[in-house]
């Protein structure tokens, strides 16, 4: 191999987010040593992912202890929504990254009360595209889609579509006002991910909130007798 | 896109496997990157011409070989490609199944000198 000029070819087979992956999977077994439901919630920007984090917290208050990890490309507006209710919540900046990684979630972590939580929302940052390479140790992919996104979402960004375990079609009280065929996206994003759980919410109204709020409590308990 | 990070990961995957063979530089990268993934081809090389002069893959080249998804149908286990947003399987229109490959993103190997 030290010939000069002689061209060699050596295999590497390394997968290109290995590094990554190995710490998604150390958060990941943290979680479930404290028996954590862990949510990666993904969304365009303005989609409601903030506004569903709130409406959850508020529907499960009493049931559920939720802790928040909030991703955003800087400034500190949505953790200091979240937290004016007193939850315990850390603020992740990516100074300009467009999603969050491993490494990003581990230091989070470190800093959440684990023996105190059942239930760890990740905000991650607004974005359909970068933030379904990056595991980041949660059990569940969740998306929202808004109505003003239109119901022609899943053609642009089918990779998220097809990488979640659940879509919450958010502001549903203003499918009165907007051109928006809820059968035509259901009936698309069933026929590419066949056992997705969609669910039509309004976080302004509170319209169908108690069916997510439902599921999400069946899943931590779960997570629980795990 | 994330393309920069990303191909700062492989540019360092790359460099340490050439050290590692004793190599004076590289020549070739070979990647494969799955249809599934999100990955643009012109966007990692755009990235690899900025970010690897100066070092040892310098001057290399990119080769990227594309993966098509191979899904393995949930009924009645018959292997197919799925077209875009249609994943019917063909021989009995159930929808989707495992996913085989499409979602590969890895450094195959590295040509050296």
């Amino acid at each position: 191999m030290r010939d000069m000029g002689k061209t060699t070819q050596v295999p590497v087979v390394q997968g290109i987010l290995s590094a990554n992956d190995e710490i998604a999977l150390q958060n990941q077994a943290l979680l479930r040593q404290h028996r954590i439901l862990t949510v990666n919630l993904m969304a365009s920007p303005g989609a409601g992912k903030t506004s569903l984090i709130l409406r959850s917290i508020e529907a499960l208050r009493t049931r559920l202890r939720i802790g928040v990890v909030e991703g955003d490309i800087a400034s500190s507006v949505d953790a200091d929504r979240v937290a004016a209710g007193g939850t315990a919540v850390v603020q992740i900046n990516t100074g300009g990254q467009c999603h969050l990684d491993a490494p990003m979630v581990r230091r989070a972590l470190a800093t959440l009360p684990l023996p105190e939580l059942d239930v760890i929302i990740i905000e991650n940052v607004g974005n359909l595209i970068c933030p379904v390479d990056f595991h980041l140790g949660e059990d569940l992919n969740v998306m929202i889609a808004s109505v003003p996104e239109g119901d022609d979402k899943p053609y642009k960004y089918p990779g998220i579509f097809t990488a979640v375990d659940a879509i919450v079609i958010n502001k549903v009280d203003l499918l009165p006002y907007l051109r928006f065929d809820m059968q035509a996206l259901r009936k698309l994003v069933l026929g590419m991910n066949p056992d997705v759980r969609v669910f039509a919410v309004s976080c302004e109204s509170g319209a169908g909130i108690e069916e997510w709020t439902q599921w999400l409590e069946q899943q931590a308990t779960t997570k629980r007798q795990a | 896109m994330h393309e920069l990070s990303i191909t700062q990961n492989i540019l360092s995957i790359v460099i340490k496997h050439a050290k590692k063979a004793q190599a004076q530089r590289v020549t070739g990268i070979n990647l494969v990157v799955g249809e599934l993934t999100g990955f643009v081809d012109d966007s990692i090389q755009f990235y690899f011409d900025m970010l690897s002069p100066g070092s040892m893959a310098e001057g290399a080249r990119l080769n990227i070989e594309r993966i098509p998804a191979r899904v393995r149908c949930r009924a009645c286990a018959r292997e197919f490609a799925p077209q875009g947003m249609n994943w019917a399987c063909p021989q009995c229109a159930a929808i989707g199944g495992e996913v085989l490959s499409g979602r590969e993103f890895s450094v195959k190997s590295i040509e050296v000198e």
